[in-house]
Formats: structure tokens, C-alpha cells, sequence
């Protein structure tokens, strides 16, 4: 497979674009970024627009992305419960966070660690809250690393061994230089950049693909029946509809106390702003089921049919 | 805790947490009619239910926001 020219070359520009972009954020509602709360939560300035960026890019990942149409893919409807997952975070970040916010504005805490030390006064839960949070994010991390290799694949860069990690190592250097240097205001500003490009490429997808299809009708004919809802459960179990709404649910109740949410959530500029994003960040989560679909369609399309889906199968197994 | 600034809890807040009821209520919903467009019911369904529960959170914010 050879290297796709254009997509490379749109991918280094606009690459380039945030390296810049993550440097010159530090200038950014300008702060004394040696004070942690500066440096950490943006000097809680993050107004409802910025906001609902920076949080709506934390919340839509990779998984969003790339996780989410493949699970359609391989999977079926199953892959849909992220749509009930970011419906019920909703309500529970509009009634419970702009307390929490409140609270942490008020003693100066950056971090859910910090809080839990103010609450209980306990030095040794706070560090387990800490590592806690630590071990929970890596998965994370891990999944945008995997996410943002399979894109670099995808672009025909290729190379075996250590040479094919290259590229991944050179981009997550820079990323983590930026995000030292110029702190919460990196990742906030890149946000904006980031999820337009999310919207324009979905709307996008969802408009054209269908019609080259020929329309839902015909996506979800294709699609096996076994794949096409979920399976009823039989005897005395819950079956697949336990898995789907306690998928939901789980993640709904851990979601926002990560700790790259309980940032973004604790940078806003109040708790209006918080209780305003909770109204407006679904739409979001209608972008993440219009990507849902596309795993369905790739299957309308046969992309489970291709010589190149077993080769590629292979080459990340391998 | 019934400060203005902590957002003491409203009845307003029982709608809000009405929509968990249709989303997880998975029966109700996995079923491909009937379809609209195309889309099975599932699918469009819970899509509907996107718009709706941001709708309903709008409505809420409106009732409880004071000038706090």
C-alpha cells in the first residue's frame, strides 16, 4: 500500500498548525502559568464557548472516532450504547458538578485529590483517589496512541519495528512539550481546531457516504440480522440488554470524574457555565451516533469482503 | 447546604433524571419497527432521545437559574 500523498500532506499541515497552536496558547487570557491552578485548570477563565470544547474534546476521543464505528463493525447495535452512555451523563453533570465546582473554586482545589483531602482530611485516600485516576486514564491514553497509529497506518507509512514507531513517538513528543509548557491552555485551544474538524467530517460522512450507498434503507439491508439489534435475551438472564444499559450506565457514573473531565469541569468560568454546556454538549453525542453508523457503513460496503481487511487484521495483530 | 450559590436541589431536577428511565429501558426499543427513512427503530429512536433530553435540560436550566 502506498503512501496516500494527499492525506499526508493535509495531515503534516495541519499537524504543524496545532504544534504551533499548543505553544503560543501559554499567551492565551494570559496568566502566571508557575501558579498550579493557572498552569492546571486555564485560571478557571474557560467561558461556556470554550467550554464546550474543551470538554466535548475530552469526553469525544478516539473512541469516538475509531472505537465506536469499528465495535459497529465487528459487533453490531451493541456498539450503540455509547449513544444512551453521553445522553445520561447529562443529568448527572447538570444536578451534581456545579456543586463540585463551586467547592473546589472556593478552597482552591485543582484536582478531585485535592477535594477528597479537603472533605475527609485523609492524606492516604486522596493518594489512592490519585493513583486511582492515574491507572484509569491510561487505557485512555493507550487507546488515542493505538487510535493515532492506525491513522499514521492508514496514511501508507509503514516501516517494521522501532522505524514504524517513529512517527508516533515524534508526535507525542511534541504534544506532551506543548501541554508542559503552556499547560491546560494547550489542549483547550487545540479543542476548538480538533472538533470542528470532528463535525465537518461527520456531518460530511453521514451526508455523502449514505447517498453513495444509496440510502439507509439499503445500508441497514446489508447489515446481518445478528448485527442489526440486539440479541433477546433467553431463560433468566438479562442477556444483551443487561450489557447494553449497565454498559451505559457504568460508564456514565465514571465518566466524569476522570481526571481529564474533572479538569475541563473544573476550568469553566462558573457553575452557569457548567449547567449551560450540560444543555449543549448532546450535540456531541448526535455526532458520536452518526459515526456509529459508520461501521454499518462498512459493512453496506463490503469492507469486511476485502483482501485488505484480513492483510490489515494481520498487520495489527502482528 | 441551602445556599445560592451550591444550587440546593429543585423539583425540576426529577425531570432531568426522568430520562434515565426511556434510555435504559432497553426492551422498549430494540426492535427495527417501526423504522422511519430507513433507520430501524432503534437506532433513530435513541438518536430522538439525544435531542430531546438536551431539550429537557435547556427547559431546567431556564426554570432553576438564578441570578446567583
Amino acid at each position: 500500500m502506498g503512501l496516500n500523498w494527499v492525506a499526508l500532506t493535509v495531515f503534516v499541515l495541519l499537524f504543524g498548525f496545532i504544534t504551533w497552536l499548543g505553544f503560543a496558547a501559554a499567551h492565551w487570557r494570559r496568566g502566571d502559568l508557575d501558579q498550579l491552578h493557572e498552569w492546571g485548570l486555564g485560571g478557571r477563565r474557560f467561558g461556556t464557548f470554550i467550554t464546550w470544547f474543551l470538554l466535548g474534546g475530552d469526553i469525544y476521543t478516539a473512541y469516538t472516532f475509531i472505537a465506536v464505528p469499528a465495535l459497529a463493525f465487528g459487533a453490531g447495535a451493541l456498539a450503540f450504547f455509547a449513544v444512551p452512555y453521553t445522553i445520561i451523563i447529562y443529568p448527572i453533570l447538570f444536578i451534581v458538578f456545579p456543586r463540585l465546582w463551586y467547592v473546589c473554586r472556593k478552597h482552591g482545589y485543582v484536582t478531585a485529590a485535592d477535594f477528597v483531602r479537603g472533605r475527609f482530611g485523609n492524606r492516604w485516600l486522596a493518594l489512592a483517589i490519585t493513583i486511582t485516576g492515574i491507572v484509569a486514564t491510561m487505557p485512555y491514553i493507550a487507546l488515542q496512541l493505538v487510535g493515532l497509529q492506525v491513522v499514521i497506518g492508514a496514511m501508507g507509512v509503514t516501516g517494521e519495528g522501532f522505524v514504524g514507531d517513529i512517527p508516533l513517538i515524534i508526535a507525542f513528543v511534541i504534544l506532551a512539550a506543548f501541554t508542559y509548557s503552556s499547560g491546560l491552555r494547550a489542549p483547550a485551544s487545540i479543542a476548538i481546531v480538533k472538533d470542528l474538524l470532528i463535525y465537518v467530517t461527520a456531518f460530511a460522512a453521514a451526508i455523502i457516504i449514505p447517498i453513495h450507498l444509496g440510502g439507509f434503507g439499503k445500508i441497514f439491508a446489508a447489515v446481518p440480522p445478528e448485527k442489526l439489534l440486539l440479541a433477546v435475551p433467553q431463560g433468566h438472564t438479562t442477556g444483551a440488554y443487561g450489557t447494553y444499559a449497565t454498559l451505559a450506565l457504568g460508564s456514565a457514573l465514571a465518566l466524569l470524574l476522570y481526571p481529564h473531565t474533572m479538569t475541563a469541569i473544573l476550568s469553566a468560568t462558573s457553575g452557569h457555565t457548567v449547567r449551560r454546556n450540560a444543555a449543549l454538549l448532546p450535540a456531541y453525542t448526535f455526532v458520536l451516533g452518526l459515526l456509529a453508523l459508520l461501521g454499518f457503513f462498512a459493512l453496506a460496503d463490503g469492507v469486511d469482503k476485502l483482501p485488505e481487511f484480513a492483510d490489515g487484521s494481520h498487520c495489527m495483530s502482528g | 447546604m441551602n445556599n445560592n450559590r451550591g444550587y440546593a436541589w429543585s423539583w425540576w431536577y426529577l425531570l432531568l433524571l426522568a430520562q434515565f428511565v426511556p434510555t435504559l429501558w432497553v426492551p422498549f426499543y430494540n426492535s427495527v419497527e417501526p423504522s422511519w427513512a430507513g433507520i430501524p427503530f432503534f437506532y433513530w429512536f435513541q438518536m430522538a432521545l439525544v435531542l430531546v433530553s438536551a431539550a429537557v435540560t435547556a427547559i431546567v436550566y431556564f426554570a432553576t437559574e438564578r441570578a446567583a
